[in-house]
């Protein structure tokens, strides 16, 4: 960065603290916090040059539950959790954690927080159990708690065969074991995972489930990050679903699955022949037709219903089918429908 | 969680002094592991004196003045060329450190960031200490012999603590700025290579072309050289004392501020 331009960000930045002072006082009067959302983020923005990575962004996690962040790679979510737990800095917007602002009280911020990000965050070249009494040192714990409390966490993520091995020794999924523990040495209320199983093999993907389920039942409040729709659709109880710095939808699983719409029988037919006389004697129950793989979709409401009248007016045109399916909408379509208009809307 | 978790409440500079010692262990910890660089840390300072004072020793010794051996001459350059270069290992550490997740951790931490620095430094000093010794040690087995009383050996103590701890820092500057372990490699080695052989480490610059030679004179490494090999031989010291410290003291001031605030930019952006 040359001269001029550290100068010119020096002087926003100060410019930025006058304005959040007046800001952050006229909003407190305003719009008292509700007690029990311990994340609020309102109209979160961040660009690096022309580049925005963040075009206002507004969530809330109230106390004790969990939010899942979804989106595709590039959507915004490491940089939303980088902002939130006071790694990143970011240009407009209000963010508040524990009640705290992260730009005028990151140590307060960072005293209730834990981060567990993509890459393992841990000292390869320290053991297990150095790792984790360091960062409870680090976090202001007692020799003593830090020292117990990281036996305890050996025992519960089943690292205690492993503790006193140097951590470059641990297989990735030991490694993400490590860090969520790491980041859970001293407890704290509120846990940022950004993608925390990203790269692990299914067994090893159930385990941090496992983990990470233990955690809600005791009561933390979590933000997690993730591009697997069925991660947040096993563990959150809120979705956001994020796309282009973006906020596109939110709400629970079940909320958004109902927004793409209803269940689909699916049929697939040998050839042209039997596809064409499917299309005509089905007609206008047909939502979607493929030509090419001579599949076409009915949308229905009542399954039983809807099947059998599917049924019998392919028997009646004696038309074989060649496989049927029921399609209930997944979080993939949810996802899909939403992140293809957004698409559809800025291409326009 | 049946362990019952108790915190520390302590004012903000003591806390600072307890997160920098928290880091020199643990950068502390790193050097003791890392046994490949453990090993580079005895051998190359013996490989070092050994090439220098054998290759170079038959033709220089005829152009210092009568009386005085080539390798007590060469002993306060190697010596300070060793911890030079080994106050790269700092940058290495440093540049480490980012590539990684680590620092993030760091800052995600009620903590102080500038410890992460200080522990790689100050580890860094230590490893030194260990290579200047195994010099010392093997110079005194090569026949290497000094004149100077306890005193002088507690200011050349000082004098090569303070300029280690100094290029640390500045080298510090280096593994930030870097983008990889590779370019800290090459750019430590572009900016000490040139420091060290264009200075009085193995040569009297006095027989220089003249421009290098005011370069050699002039430079920090030189008066550094110049006030320990003074020491050692029992010769004036003239200035270069207060000169080595007053670089060592002005590169400390300049770059402990400089790394603090890359570093928390780099971290950050």
């Amino acid at each position: 960065m040359n001269a001029k331009k550290a100068i010119t960000h020096n002087l926003r930045n100060y410019f930025n603290i006058f304005l959040r002072f007046f800001l952050m006082h006229g909003a407190v009067i305003v719009v008292p916090m509700k007690n029990d959302d311990v994340i609020q983020v309102q109209g979160l923005t961040k660009a690096y040059g022309k580049n925005k990575v963040l075009r206002g962004i507004d969530l809330t996690v109230q106390k004790g539950t969990m939010l899942a962040l979804l989106g595709p790679n590039g959507a915004g979510k490491t940089t939303t959790v980088r902002i939130l737990s006071t790694l990143l800095s970011y240009d407009e917007g209000s963010v508040q954690v524990s009640g705290h602002d992260v730009k005028a009280k990151p140590d307060e911020v960072r005293s209730v927080i834990g981060l567990t990000g993509q890459s393992a965050a841990i000292d390869e070249m320290l053991t297990g159990r150095e790792n984790l009494i360091m960062m409870g040192r680090l976090y202001r714990l007692t020799k003593k708690s830090a020292t117990e409390r990281a036996q305890e966490l050996l025992e519960q993520f089943d690292l205690v065969d492993a503790a006193d091995r140097p951590a470059k020794t641990y297989s990735g999924g030991m490694r993400r074991r490590l860090d969520l523990a790491v980041s859970l040495i001293a407890a704290p209320p509120i846990i940022f995972l950004d993608e925390p199983t990203t790269g692990l093999d299914p067994r090893s993907r159930l385990a941090m489930w496992d983990i990470i389920k233990r955690l809600m039942a005791a009561g933390t409040t979590i933000l997690l990050t993730t591009q697997y729709l069925e991660e947040a659709d096993q563990l959150a109880d809120r979705i956001v679903v994020i796309d282009g710095g973006k906020v596109i939808a939110e709400g629970t699983a079940s909320q958004l699955k109902s927004k793409v719409g209803k269940d689909r029988l699916e049929l697939t037919f040998k050839d042209e022949a039997t596809h064409v006389a499917a299309l005509q004697s089905l007609q206008k129950m047909v939502a979607d037709s493929d030509d090419k793989e001579y599949e076409l979709s009915v949308i229905i409401n009542d399954t039983n219903k809807d099947v059998k009248k599917v049924l019998d007016k392919l028997d009646a045109a004696r038309v074989p089918i060649l496989s049927m399916t029921v399609h209930k909408p997944t979080l993939d379509d949810v996802f899909l429908s939403l992140t293809g208009k957004v698409k559809q809307k800025e291409d326009k | 969680m049946a362990v019952k978790l108790e915190f520390v409440q302590q004012p903000r500079a003591t806390q600072a002094l307890i997160d920098a010692w928290i880091m020199i262990k643990r950068s502390s910890t790193h050097i003791l592991r890392n046994t490949d660089q453990l090993l580079g840390t005895f051998f190359q300072p013996i490989m070092f004196l050994v090439l220098f004072a054998t290759v170079f020793g038959g033709s220089i010794e005829k152009a210092l003045p009568p009386g005085v051996k080539y390798l007590d001459f060469l002993m306060a350059g190697i010596i300070v060329q060793t911890v030079a270069f080994g106050s790269t290992t700092t940058a290495i550490a440093v540049c480490n450190d980012l590539q990684k997740g680590i620092v993030d951790r760091f800052r995600s931490l009620p903590m102080n960031n500038l410890a992460v620095l200080t522990g790689h430094v100050v580890s860094d000093l230590l490893r030194n200490t260990i290579s200047t010794l195994v010099m010392i040690v093997t110079g005194l087995v090569m026949g290497f012999r000094s004149s100077a009383s306890l005193r002088d050996w507690l200011l050349i103590t000082g004098i090569l603590l303070l300029f280690t701890f100094s290029f640390s820092w500045l080298t510090a500057i280096v593994g930030i700025i870097a983008k990889s372990v590779e370019a800290v490699q090459w750019l430590t080695f572009v900016i000490i290579f040139p420091l060290t052989f264009a200075s009085s480490a193995f040569v009297d610059p006095a027989h220089m072309p003249a421009g290098l030679r005011a370069f050699a004179d002039n430079q920090p490494i030189t008066q550094v050289i110049d006030a320990v090999r003074a020491l050692i031989l029992g010769t004036p010291i003239g200035n270069a004392g207060w000169i080595s410290v007053g670089w060592s003291v002005a590169i400390l001031l300049i770059s402990i501020p400089v790394a603090s605030i890359l570093f928390r930019r780099k971290s950050t952006s």
